[in-house]
Formats: C-alpha cells, sequence, structure tokens
C-alpha cells in the first residue's frame, strides 16, 4: 500500500483564500480551531490566573487594542507614531468626567470613547491630506505638544495629573471588560477591512490617486477610519484611567506610541490578528525583564529594528503560511 | 533686556542650526530621515565624556577620536540597518526610531544620569558687549556655526565627494551613469550627517549636562528645524534656525522656559498643516500630500 502526502487546505478552499467548501466536522475544525483557542483562552482561562498575572492579561489586552487601533490606519496608509494621543485624551476625557463631575465610569468610558475619537479625528483632520512619514511625523510631535501644554498651563491637574478616581468595581469585570472590547475590536475590524468598504479603505493604502479617480472622496474614508481607531485608543485611555484611578501626564508618555508599532511589526502589519500576537508576545516578556529596569526598552527598540530589517513580514503572517501547508498522509488509489 | 534676547537669541539659533545640519545632510542626500539622529548626538556626548575622564585622554585627542568614532557609528548604522529598507519610508523611520531607542535607553540602564556628566568649555571667562555678558563657550558656538555652514557650502561645491553628494541628491540614476556609488555615498552622507552631531554635541553639552532626554529634545528640534526651512534645504535650515532661535529665546524670557519647547512642536505641526514641504523646500508637493 503505497501513500502520498496531502495538504490539508486542498478540498477546503474552493476557489480562493477566504472561500471555503466545507464537508465535514473534522474540516470545519480545521478553520474554527485557530478562531476558537484564543478566543475560548482569553474568556476561560485568565480568570483562573493570579491577580498578578491578571493584571499582565489586562495590560497585554490594552496594548494588543493599541497596535490593533493602529494596524487599522495603516490599512488605510495612515501611519501614527503617536497612537498615545488617542490613549491620553481617553484618559484625559475620562478622569475629567469622573473627577470633576463624579461620573460614574459605565458613563465616563463610553463618553469618552466617542468624544476621545472625535476630539482626536478633529485634530488630526488638518494633516490627514499629508502622506506616509509627514503625517508620522505630525503624530509623534501632537502627544508631546499637548503634555507640554498640560505641563505649562496646569490645567488638568498640571503635572500632577487628576488622582482618587473611581476603580471598577472587582479585577475580574475589568479583565472581561477589556478581553470583550479586544475580542470585539479584532473580529470587527477584520469583518470591516474585508467588506467592500475596507476594499476602498486598502485601495487607499495601495494607491490613493486612483482611488480618487474612481469618484471616491479618500479624506472621508479616511476620517471615519481615524475615527475608528482613534476611538477605540481612547477606550484604551479611559479603562486605563480608571484601572489605575489615576489620569496625568503619563499618558502621553512613549510607551503608548513605540509598544503598538512594535506589537505590529513583530506580529505582522495589516492582518489585526498579528498585532494582538505581537503585544501577547511583548507585553509578557517586559513583564519578565521588568528586573532589568531602563533595558526593556532597549529591548523593544532592538525587537522594531530586527523584525523591520529581517523579518518584514512579521510572525502573523508566517505562521499563517505554515498553517495552511500542514499535510497528511493518504493513500493512493 | 532687549539687547540680552537679540543676542542669546543668536546664540540659540547657531545652537538650532548646528543640530539640524547634520540631520539635514543626511537626508538631503540619501534621502533618509535618520531618527535615531539625537541618539547619536549623545552617544558622541557621553563618547567623549568617557574618553576624558574614564581613560584620561588629552582633549582635543578624546575630540577627534569622539568625532570619527560617531562617524564610523552612522557608517556601520547605515550598511547593517538603513540599507535593507532604504526606500521604504516607513521602514527606514521605524529602524532608525527603534536604533535610536536603544541607544539612549542603554545609556540610561548604564546609569549615565547625573549632573556629573559634562564637558569642559573651551575657554573660560565672558565678555560684555554693551550691558549684557556672554561667556566664551556661547560665542563660539555661533563661530563654529559659521564655520561649519561656510565649510559645507565650500566642501560641497569644490570636492569631489561633495559633487557626488550633490549629484546623488539631484538625481540618483543620472549619478549613477557616471559612476558614483549611491551605496557608499550614502554611507558617507550617513558618517558626515553623524560627524556633525558629534561636533553639535562637543560643542553644545558644555552649557548643561549630558542627559538622555536630551536626545529626544535633540531630535525634536533638529526636525523643527528641517521641516521648517524644507527638508533638504541649506538656506531653509539657516533660515528656519534664526526664526525657531528666535521664537524659543523671546517665549523663554517674555513668557516662560516652559514654553520653549512648546515653539519648536508648534512649529512642527503647523508648517506640516500649512505647508509641508517647508518653507524653502524645492521638492514637489505632490510627494507629501494629496
Amino acid at each position: 500500500m503505497e501513500k502520498r502526502k496531502e495538504r490539508i487546505d486542498r478540498g477546503i478552499k474552493a476557489r480562493s483564500e477566504d472561500i471555503f467548501a466545507l464537508s465535514s466536522f473534522r474540516e470545519m475544525l480545521y478553520l474554527l480551531a485557530p478562531r476558537a483557542i484564543p478566543v475560548i483562552g482569553l474568556l476561560g482561562a485568565t480568570p483562573f490566573l493570579s491577580a498578578y498575572w491578571q493584571e499582565v492579561f489586562i495590560s497585554m489586552a490594552v496594548y494588543a487594542l493599541l497596535a490593533i487601533s493602529w494596524d487599522l490606519l495603516i490599512s488605510a496608509g495612515l501611519v501614527s507614531l503617536g497612537q498615545s494621543l488617542f490613549y491620553g485624551v481617553g484618559s484625559y476625557l475620562a478622569g475629567a468626567l469622573n473627577y470633576y463631575w463624579d461620573w460614574s465610569p459605565l458613563f465616563t468610558i463610553p463618553v469618552a470613547t466617542v468624544f476621545g475619537g472625535a476630539l482626536c479625528t478633529v485634530l488630526l483632520l488638518p494633516v490627514l491630506r499629508l502622506r506616509g512619514i509627514y503625517f508620522a511625523m505630525v503624530t509623534l510631535v501632537l502627544p508631546l505638544m499637548i503634555s507640554r501644554l498640560v505641563e505649562a498651563t496646569r490645567i488638568l491637574g498640571g503635572t500632577e495629573g487628576l488622582t482618587g478616581l473611581d476603580p471598577f468595581p472587582d479585577q475580574l469585570i475589568a479583565l472581561w471588560l477589556i478581553q470583550l472590547a479586544l475580542l470585539a475590536t479584532l473580529f470587527g475590524f477584520r469583518r470591516i477591512i474585508n467588506s467592500n468598504y475596507g476594499l476602498v479603505v486598502r485601495g487607499i493604502n495601495d494607491n490613493d490617486l486612483s482611488v480618487m479617480s474612481a469618484g471616491l472622496n479618500i479624506y472621508w474614508y479616511k476620517a471615519q477610519v481615524l475615527f475608528l481607531a482613534a476611538s477605540v485608543g481612547s477606550f484604551t485611555g479611559a479603562y486605563g484611567t480608571h484601572l489605575d484611578m489615576f489620569a496625568g501626564m503619563p499618558g502621553f508618555a512613549l510607551d503608548y506610541s513605540i509598544m503598538p508599532v512594535a506589537s505590529a511589526v513583530v506580529g505582522g502589519m495589516g492582518t489585526f490578528a498579528g498585532p494582538m500576537l505581537g503585544a501577547f508576545i511583548l507585553v509578557p516578556l517586559s513583564e519578565i525583564l521588568r528586573a532589568l529596569g531602563a533595558l526593556r526598552i532597549v529591548f523593544y527598540g532592538l525587537f522594531l529594528v530586527i523584525f523591520v530589517v529581517g523579518l518584514p513580514e512579521g510572525l502573523f503572517p508566517y505562521m499563517q503560511r505554515k498553517y495552511h501547508q500542514f499535510e497528511r498522509w493518504v493513500t493512493i488509489e | 533686556m532687549l539687547l540680552g534676547t537679540l543676542v542669546y537669541g543668536l546664540v540659540n539659533s547657531s545652537i538650532l542650526a548646528l543640530l539640524a545640519m547634520g540631520f539635514n545632510l543626511t537626508f538631503g542626500i540619501s534621502g533618509v530621515a535618520n531618527f535615531a539622529y539625537g541618539a547619536i548626538y549623545i552617544f558622541s556626548g557621553f563618547l567623549t565624556w568617557i574618553l576624558l575622564n574614564s581613560l584620561g585622554l588629552h582633549y582635543l585627542l578624546a575630540v577627534v577620536l569622539s568625532i570619527l568614532c560617531t562617524a564610523l557609528v552612522g557608517i556601520v548604522i547605515y550598511y547593517i540597518v538603513i540599507l535593507r529598507v532604504k526606500g521604504l519610508a516607513l521602514s527606514e523611520v521605524m529602524a532608525t526610531f527603534g536604533l535610536g531607542l536603544a541607544i539612549m535607553e542603554l545609556f540610561r540602564y548604564f546609569d549615565f544620569v547625573g549632573f556629573r556628566y559634562t564637558l569642559p568649555v573651551f575657554f573660560d571667562g565672558s565678555l560684555s558687549i554693551g550691558e549684557v555678558y556672554i561667556d566664551y563657550q556661547r560665542l563660539i558656538i555661533a563661530l563654529i556655526a559659521v564655520g561649519l555652514t561656510s565649510f559645507l557650502y565650500l566642501f560641497t561645491r569644490h570636492t569631489k565627494v561633495g559633487l557626488a553628494f550633490r549629484a546623488i541628491a539631484q538625481d540618483e540614476r543620472t549619478a549613477l551613469t557616471f559612476g558614483i556609488d549611491s551605496d557608499r555615498i550614502g554611507a558617507l552622507s550617513m558618517a558626515f550627517g553623524s560627524a556633525l552631531a558629534a561636533v553639535a554635541a562637543i560643542v553644545i553639552l558644555p552649557l548643561g549636562t549630558i542627559a538622555v532626554e536630551g536626545g529626544y529634545e535633540v531630535l525634536i528640534n533638529a526636525l523643527a528645524v528641517c521641516i521648517v526651512g524644507g527638508l533638504g534645504s541649506t538656506v531653509g535650515i539657516l533660515f528656519a534656525s534664526v526664526l525657531i532661535g528666535y521664537a524659543q529665546t523671546f517665549t523663554a524670557n517674555y513668557l516662560e522656559p516652559h514654553w520653549m519647547m512648546l515653539v519648536s512642536l508648534i512649529a512642527i505641526a503647523s508648517i506640516l498643516t500649512l505647508k509641508p514641504s517647508g518653507l524653502f523646500s524645492r521638492q514637489k508637493e505632490l510627494e507629501e500630500r494629496i
């Protein structure tokens, strides 16, 4: 009896990368497993971890959300080096609402999400016409500028920040909230980017002039994408504020800008799952390296260089390709 | 008060011009936005300090060694990192940014923090112009800024390498047909840019302490000057450093020193919004905006 190797995905992929013909539960499992395992793993397993590791998972999810929001921007050709703008704006909005008017987190987080997203969009609206590196430079500068402005004018608590804000009632609630938000964003954005709307968005990245000549207003599309990404970023800011019970200048810190970029580059840009994977690798790694102090940022920097230069594709597309290349032995009839 | 502001504004402008020169040179020739520029500046500062204090070398020898080593670092960075991602603007920015971050934070890790990290001034003492006292170091900064600018002007017009620099900057393909190796010139431009950063560090750092945070400010200031003046334009750099230099000094004197850094940030944001190619740039509009 002779045997030969056969690709598992043959027969499942009927016409293209994302149209499938499924004829058995095994084949469904083949597609479902990589999507279901992270969902079940996140929601099911994390409540049993120790409090310390729950906190690590929370910060993983926060950075993953920022990285996914970065990835949506890059899908539309907008390079952001300042995700901390979104984080900081959301953080200060939620903090101010809670500090001055005593709103509960139940209201501050949604309000900060929507209005933070709108505020960031309005702030970046004048530079939406800029391309690539020029847009990147503005986004790099804006969070620095705002935090200097807060320092100089001493508004919103100045360098002290707003302290003593309302915490979440329970760590488990906080954990589930951020993880549900992460999964919703991940699968939501993947859906958006594969729809007709997403086709236009990706078209702007590939060739903006030809999208314009198709009669589509690319600035309107860019503004919408920016609003979506900024809302997600502001949500993490508002969430982080209530988690730390503090809103202040660290919200505009370089950490929130560099980590999402590093995660996306390590995980693979333009895939949404990639940046999440990147954040889930880099954040625990930085927890392990916490004892090394400033050396952590050295590692982020080096990771960024190594992956940009050595593996520009990123980990996730690589793993995805390998998964679709799995083979099995079948008998030759 | 006004005279003092004018004199110190001039010194501040020279500082900015010195800072921006290296960044501008590399960008103008090889088109690489070197976001590791601030890190290279800090690196050469600490290197000079180590050569002077830990190895006890003579000042002149330490300075020359430090400038050469920094140039060498520039070449290494070019061949190992930049050359592999050349042409991909986003990758260039991220790779150099990451590298700069790594270099600067490495110094923080090895505890290069504190007031003892200062470089010596060239000559002690000060001079009075009317009722304004100004120390020699600040005068030297202004002189060196003028000297370096004229040196670069002559260098790019009357030497073979300088002419090759300009050829690559103007049209890379035509330059290639004349037998100019664009990789070699790119590496040289990076070496020159880094050496200029080292000169700037050695001249400017005696005014304060060498601090890791300074690297970020240097990068922001260099970016501000280059963006306002127009990336790659020498006249623009001089004009922009005078503009921003005086704006900074006036805000520091008449408002508050806190607002000084804000000037460069606002300058970057507003110029990029209104005229992203800068006030003096000859680059095409279509490349940066649609």
